[in-house]
């Protein structure tokens, strides 16, 4: 009986697990692989093709506000996971974490998202289709 | 007696009236715009209806941003393509924002970029979903990304006779399209495959996200296998003596059946879209 209920429990770990990311678009050449986590206020939030932009303005330690813009990728990759066309308004306290570019300036791949509420957005969608095939 | 009477019925409902995988939402309800349904576990699968691939199917591997799914441009030596001198002089000129010589989106030279078509087969490596509707003398096939379409002709007619900048139809010349010229043929029942020939030179197509090269002088063959019910296996077999020495495989998907109603999300490549993108996020984080 123990072991089916691990067996049960494997699989149902199994079948939540997030799929691999396959990435598109702008390319592996620009973003890093570390993470920055922004705490920001929402000033845009651009739901299109071919990639969803979210603008924020983030205060620094130094107390000048700096404007990221994060990117995701395509409305029906990041549906999915969480993401709709109303998922943010101007004014929206968020946290980001993003892949930021590598060359120093604020723009960044969308790797998860905390809103004012708590809850939290998946980085990317599993894409189109199917998974664990 | 009642008892087995009742079982006999509810035996032959189930016969007559089999269970649609679809019918546990509401009629009226409005799937996800996202198809998304998963493979059919092994003890669920049905058999496959005979010579039909109509219906809306989705995988996992639709999106070959690195490269065909076969042979991922990853620069393993077993996913190294086999280029004539001009097929690897063609690649060395494509700059792509995927791969193993991607380059930032502001220097790429990929057509896809400035939303031209993409071309035949290149439609089969990027965000592949579709939806197919048949009748007796052709299969249309839907594809999401840019809502493009295509034709197979399985009438029996004349597979077109390849010619320098275009082809022969029964005694005419045609010019070249973004899909070229397809026709197929039932192999048995659950097999269709299909052959393409017409399609774009390669100053204007690509076959992949990574820049993989493929002229006018491919031959392409599709193999459309109905594993079962839910479930269609997608191959692709590139013959480009122009390009390639010798043909190879490219894809063999398995593609699930996706929920019919489902009213997909917009997945348009415009101009305008993207030239915003380009002046709010690609260029800057391109380093322009």
């Amino acid at each position: 009986m123990r072991n089916r209920l691990v067996i049960v429990f494997s699989a149902t770990i199994g079948l939540l697990a997030p799929v691999p990311v396959i990435a598109h678009h702008t390319g592996s050449t620009l973003l890093s692989e570390t993470t920055v986590t922004l705490k920001g206020v929402v000033k845009t939030w651009l739901w299109s093709n071919p990639h969803c932009l979210l603008t924020l303005e983030v205060k620094g330690a130094d107390g000048q506000v700096v404007q990221w813009v994060a990117e995701a990728q395509a409305p029906n990759s990041i549906y999915p996971a969480g993401y709709r066309p109303n998922s943010f308004k101007p004014g929206d306290q968020v946290t980001v974490t993003v892949n930021p570019v590598t060359n120093g300036r604020p723009y960044g791949r969308i790797a998860s998202v905390v809103l004012a509420d708590g809850s939290k957005l998946g980085g990317e969608g599993r894409g189109r289709g199917a998974a664990a095939q | 007696m009642v008892r087995v009477l009742m079982l006999m019925v509810g035996l032959l409902s189930a016969l007559v009236f089999p269970v649609n995988a679809f019918a546990q939402n509401s009629p009226t309800t409005w799937p996800d715009p996202v198809p998304d349904r998963r493979p059919v576990a092994e003890k669920d699968k049905k058999p496959a209806p005979r010579r039909t691939i109509a219906g809306m199917w989705g995988s996992r591997w639709g999106n070959q941003a690195k490269g065909v799914q076969l042979r991922p441009n990853d620069g393993s030596p077993e996913n190294e393509l086999p280029y004539t001198p001009y097929g690897r002089q063609l690649y060395q000129a494509h700059r792509p924002v995927e791969g193993l010589d991607a380059v930032p989106p502001a220097q790429t030279n990929d057509p896809r970029l400035s939303c031209e078509p993409l071309g035949f087969p290149r439609y089969n490596h990027y965000d592949l979903g579709v939806q197919i509707f048949q009748d007796e003398y052709k299969v249309a096939i839907l594809y999401h990304y840019d809502n493009r379409w295509r034709f197979i002709w399985t009438d029996g007619r004349s597979f077109p006779k390849l010619l320098d900048g275009g082809v022969d139809i029964d005694g005419q010349f045609r010019e070249q399209r973004f899909f070229g010229y397809s026709v197929g043929r039932w192999v048995d029942d659950y097999t269709l495959e299909v052959q393409t020939v017409g399609t774009l030179p390669e100053d204007r197509v690509w076959l992949d996200n990574t820049g993989r090269p493929i002229s006018d002088k491919a031959r392409i063959t599709e193999t459309f296998r109905r594993l079962d019910h839910d479930t269609l296996e997608w191959s692709e077999t590139i013959d480009d003596p122009e390009i390639y020495t010798r043909p190879w495989q490219a894809m063999k998907i398995p593609m699930t059946l996706q929920d019919p109603r489902t009213d997909v999300l917009s997945r348009y490549c415009s101009p305008y879209e993207t030239d915003a993108y380009n002046k709010a996020y690609g260029d800057s984080a391109s380093g322009k």
